[in-house]
Formats: structure tokens, C-alpha cells, sequence
């Protein structure tokens, strides 16, 4: 099943009186349960296309559907409802809302979508718990190492069971060992759950898990390899 | 409900900068309800004292009466009606004759008007039963406030000049037989209140008022030919003034310390908005829409209003109790005021003063508080999440 489609995509910045071209023509379609990610150096356009899947913005020409939703005709309403109800994002800086507990933090998607008390607080639970951080749910993301506050932020991007995932430089700022257990454990939720994770990535930690890997050059796909 | 409970979490978690602002807002509630407090408090007595001493429940005034036009006192007499001759024996009403004359008190002249009224008299709380028979002199009552001006006091004799109705002069002595300590200014300086029939005799004009008072109690008011009716509101009509033209001057210092609160919020909600710019992002992308986002900074600048409500409530009601119950002494300095001004002026605080302040200082924090949060419109999502402003 098709999750993401985007035809002859094209995404342009005004920079001054010139116009930056960050996305031309690009043509992808991502089925539900891919563990894939977009490679490529910085300024390739990574970003750019994952924010766009993401309808945190949208193209300036062409079309991208997500979940049979054409992003360039929803309005801030109904964008910020898809996001709510079926996406999760994982940032290279985590992120969290500084003054919530970490189980605040991934509580908030769950009051977003409205789910009542116990059913959330069962979930958020069962998150924390699944990512090992269940002992840090009192504390607050500055008294939490790079490692455990990304674990959160995925926790906080998964506990709603979103059909897909958008993480971008996830283990950037993190160290190798932090980084194999983020992994791993997104791995699990990919394999056990069937969501579909797109990374934005050049770490070869990364780069090493994904099973469909899109090359970006320039703002164009020079390259799109399914790894068996 | 949910915007309100995270509204809630940030500005308490925001800790002292909170707690500032807060207390900068409570002091606001506070000042301007204390202050109105006062005001009403003042306006309150002064009514009350000007009801009691001079205005009673509305006056009968002779149609050539003017008060501000002092050379028309001589013409401005006429018989009593007989429509008002029953309230009068009744004690529901009575009669005052105003005659202007001159005193010679240490041999220097004064300008006053003479009073007559009845000694026997309730309708005003005129103590003119010091007024009853005095074979000796004229007996004289005066305030304390024209005792003060005169340097005299009680069984001090005074030299009294005046016109009868023919327009020829006269004079006596009378005896000063009472002090009144009155509030009311209006029945005090430069005045000396004299029996009402003596007065009559003197000037020639029996049965003759220029001034009926009618007490508090008479509800069947009508105006008469020679005789027009002036409703209390309109007798009183220079204090609600003065009281209202003293409140718009308080209005700068509400304004001032709106203003100041107002300052406090308002940069508070720039700053978070500019040092938050990520979490707005962040907000955005876990599905927040734009407009949830603005009414979520919204609520956090006007829930400072509300625990600003809380805390002067800590402090502000029994500061307020107190003032209410003991009264604030005032400098005697106020007698000049040219009103009613006590000792001790209590302030009075109504429902409906308490309530338009929360009511006006929270709807206009919420507004100052809405105001910078229109930014949050301009902003793009991927821009806020790397910390830029769109």
C-alpha cells in the first residue's frame, strides 16, 4: 500500500532577488512498513522533502499525497490534523518541551488526539517502558543525557501508533552506542508494529539499518536502492 | 480544556518570572479597588451629610431663588404655600428665609447670609433646638468651621446689619448660643442661623420662606406656581462632580500602574514567543494548529490575571476588610475640600466596583497578552523548529 507518493515534485526559496531550487522534479512513492531513508550531504534537499511529507510545508509545484491527502491543498487546519493523527517526527535536537517531565512530553500527543486517562497513561507507559527510560519519567529534559532525551523524543513520536515516521538526523548528536539502542529499537517498532520510518540522514550508523536508501544531490534523486 | 491545563503547566513552570508579573498585577487589582474604595467612601459620606444637614429629601425653592447669585436672595421670598403649610405642621417639611446682612466681628465687616429656620424642626439634622427663646439676644448657631473664621465661640456677642423688605437697614446684637460640628460645608461658612419667626419679624416678612426642605420621607413631590422642586440629584449635583472629576484624575495612576502591568506582560509574552520559537515549531509539528498555538500563549499571558486575582486576594481582602472597617484617618487639611470630608473616611467597595476591575484589568490583560501572539501567525513551522522567526 502506498503511504507517500510525490509527483514531479519542486520546492524554491527566494533568497534575495535570486531563487534557491531545494527540490526539482523529485518522483517517490514510499509503501506502508518501509524502513527507508534520504542520503546525502548538506543542502541536498533531505530536509526540505522530509518537512514536506511531514505538510509542516509544501511544495511549489508538483504534488505530494500522504495517506491519500494531497499536502499542497490542505489548510494549516487539516495539516495540523494529519500530523496529529499520523505522523511522528524525531529531531537531530530532540526537541522536548522543556518544562514537561519526560512523561509529559510523550503524554502530549495523546492529549492532542483527545485519548482518555487511563488508556493514556497506560500507553505512555508502555512507551517509556519499551525504550527503557520508564525510571526517567519524573525528570525533565535537562536533567536527561542526549541518549535517554532522544529516547523520548521517539517514544513521543510513536506512542500514538502513527502510520508514519519522520526522523531527521536522529542519532546526530548522539554517540555510537546511544545510537545502535535508538536504532535497534526503531528496527523493532518498524518489524513489530509496521510503521513506516523515512530518515533524513549522512550518518553511516544510520545509513547501515535502512532497506531502501534514496540518494539526494543538488535537491534530485541520483539514486534509489532497495538493500536486501 | 486542554489548551488551559498546558497554559496552566507553562506559567507555573515558568517559576519567579511568573511570580513577578503576578505580583505587579495584583498590585494593580489592589490599588485601583482600594482607591475607587475611597472615592465612593468619600462620595458616600458627602451625600450622606449633605442629605442630612442641608438637602433633606429634596427643597421647594422660591422661583427667584438662585444660590449663586447672592444679590437675588433679598427678592427671592414668598409666601409659604398652603400646599406645603400641612407637611410643615406635620414636621415633614420646613421653611427656610435667607436674607443676606453684615457682621462686625472685631470690628471688621463680614459678608453672611442669615438663616431662619424653625427651632422645633427635624427635617435636617441642624441642631436649631439651640435656637428656642432667648429673651436676652437674638440667639445665633453657627458652624464650627464660621466659628473658626470669626475667632468666636459661644456667648460671644456680634453685631448683625441687614435690610428689612423696604430696603431699610437694621441692627442688633445677638448672642452665638451653639457650635455646630457639622460635616456639610454648605450650612457652615458664612452663615448664621437664627430663628425663623425672629427672622421673619426682622425683615418684615412673615409667613415668608425662600427655601422650603422636605424630609426623606415624602413621596407625593409636585412643583407649585411660585415654588419649583429641586430633586436631590440635582441639589448635590457640585459633590457627584467633584467626586467624579477627583475619580478622573485617579484614572492616571490606573493607568500608570495599568500601563506598568501591562508593560510587564506584554514584554514577557515578546520574549517567550522570540525564546520559544522552537517549541512553537515543535508544538506545530505534533499537531497543533496555528491557532491552538496563539490561544495556548493566550491563556499563559492571561492566566497571570488570574493568579494575579488569587494572590491579591491573599493580601488585597484583608487589607480592604481592614480599611473598610477602621477607616483611613484623613489630615485635617481635607476641610478645605469645599465637601463633606469626615475624620475618618471609611471606603466603601461594592460588588460591582470589584467585579468591573477583575472584569477590565483580566480583558485587558488578555488582550495585551493576544496582541504579540499574532506573530505566531506569520511563522512557518520549519522555520520556528530551527529556532527562526518567519
Amino acid at each position: 500500500m502506498v503511504l507517500v507518493k510525490t509527483r514531479n515534485l519542486l520546492k524554491c526559496y527566494p533568497m534575495g532577488l535570486r531563487t534557491l531550487t531545494a527540490l526539482r522534479k523529485i518522483n517517490l512513492e514510499f509503501q506502508r512498513g518501509e524502513f527507508c531513508g534520504l542520503i546525502g550531504p548538506s543542502g541536498s534537499g533531505k530536509t526540505t522533502l522530509l518537512n514536506i511529507i511531514g505538510s509542516l510545508d509544501v511544495p511549489s509545484q508538483g504534488s505530494v499525497t500522504v495517506l491519500d491527502k494531497k499536502i499542497e491543498e490542505l489548510s494549516h487546519v487539516e495539516a495540523a490534523r494529519l500530523r496529529r493523527n499520523h505522523i511522528g517526527f524525531i529531531f537531530q535536537t530532540y526537541n522536548l518541551l522543556p518544562l514537561y517531565t519526560a512523561y509529559e512530553n510523550v503524554e502530549f500527543p495523546l492529549l492532542l488526539i483527545d485519548m482518555p486517562e487511563a488508556k493514556r497513561k497506560k500507553k505512555v507507559m508502555d512507551a517509556l517502558d519499551w525504550l527503557g527510560i520508564a525510571d526517567k519519567a519524573e525528570s525533565r529534559p535537562a536533567q536527561l543525557s542526549g541518549g535517554e532525551s532522544q529516547r523520548v523524543a521517539v517514544a513521543r513520536a510513536i506512542v500514538k501508533l502513527p502510520d508514519l515516521v519522520l526522523a531527521d538526523e536522529p542519532t546526530a548528536n548522539l554517540d555510537a552506542e546511544n545510537s545502535f539502542n535508538i536504532l535497534e529499537m526503531m528496527v523493532k517498532l518498524n518489524q513489530e508494529l509496521n510503521t513506516t520510518f523515512i530518515f533524513a540522514t549522512h550518518d553511516e550508523k544510520v545509513i547501515r539499518y535502512l532497506r531502501r536508501k534514496i540518494h539526494l544531490v543538488d535537491g534530485q534523486v541520483v539514486k534509489d536502492e532497495i538493500v536486501n | 480544556m486542554l489548551a488551559l491545563r498546558l497554559a496552566y503547566r507553562n506559567v507555573v513552570g515558568k517559576g519567579l518570572r511568573t511570580w513577578l508579573n503576578v505580583a505587579v498585577l495584583s498590585l494593580a487589582y489592589v490599588l485601583i479597588i482600594w482607591h475607587q474604595g475611597m472615592f465612593i467612601g468619600m462620595l458616600r459620606y458627602g451625600s450622606r451629610a449633605m442629605i442630612d444637614y442641608e438637602v433633606g429629601g429634596g427643597q421647594y425653592w422660591h422661583r427667584s431663588y438662585d444660590p449663586l447669585d447672592i444679590l437675588s436672595h433679598d427678592d427671592a421670598h414668598g409666601r409659604i404655600p398652603a400646599e406645603l403649610s400641612e407637611l410643615i405642621s406635620q414636621g415633614k417639611a420646613t421653611p427656610i428665609l435667607i436674607r443676606q446682612a453684615a457682621i462686625y466681628p472685631e470690628g471688621r465687616l463680614h459678608s453672611v447670609l442669615l438663616k431662619g429656620i424653625d427651632h422645633s424642626q427635624t427635617v435636617l439634622k441642624i441642631p436649631s433646638h439651640h435656637l428656642k427663646n432667648d429673651k436676652e439676644a437674638l440667639p445665633v448657631l453657627i458652624g464650627k468651621r464660621m466659628a473658626k473664621s470669626l475667632a468666636m465661640g459661644i456667648d460671644d456677642y456680634i453685631t448683625i446689619r441687614w435690610r428689612d423688605a423696604k430696603g431699610t437697614f437694621d441692627a442688633l446684637e445677638a448672642r452665638i448660643v451653639a457650635i455646630m460640628d457639622t460635616p456639610a460645608t454648605g450650612v457652615d461658612k458664612g452663615q448664621l442661623w437664627v430663628p425663623l419667626e425672629a427672622l421673619q419679624k426682622m425683615v418684615q416678612l412673615e409667613n415668608e420662606a425662600t427655601l422650603i426642605v422636605v424630609g426623606r420621607n415624602v413621596l407625593s413631590i409636585k412643583d407649585l406656581p411660585e415654588w419649583k422642586f429641586k430633586e436631590p440629584d440635582f441639589l448635590m449635583r457640585d459633590i457627584i462632580e467633584m467626586v467624579r472629576g477627583k475619580r478622573v484624575g485617579a484614572a492616571i495612576l490606573y493607568a500608570v500602574l495599568l500601563f506598568l502591568a501591562m508593560l510587564a506582560i506584554f514584554d514577557t509574552q515578546v520574549l517567550a514567543i522570540f525564546n520559544r520559537r522552537k517549541e512553537i515549531g515543535t508544538l506545530m509539528a505534533l499537531g497543533m494548529s496555528r491557532g491552538s498555538v496563539i490561544l495556548l500563549f493566550t491563556l499563559e499571558g492571561a492566566m497571570n490575571g488570574i493568579l494575579a486575582i488569587a494572590v491579591g486576594a491573599i493580601y488585597g481582602i484583608p487589607l480592604l476588610v481592614f480599611t473598610a472597617q477602621r477607616g483611613i484617618s484623613l489630615p485635617e487639611v481635607t476641610e478645605e475640600f469645599g465637601f463633606a470630608i469626615p475624620p475618618k473616611l471609611f471606603p466603601f467597595y461594592s460588588v460591582g466596583l470589584i467585579v468591573g476591575t477583575v472584569f477590565i484589568v483580566s480583558l485587558t490583560v488578555t488582550i495585551v497578552s493576544f496582541l504579540p501572539t499574532r506573530r505566531i501567525l506569520k511563522m512557518k513551522p520549519t522555520d520556528a523548529l530551527r529556532g527562526k522567526m518567519s
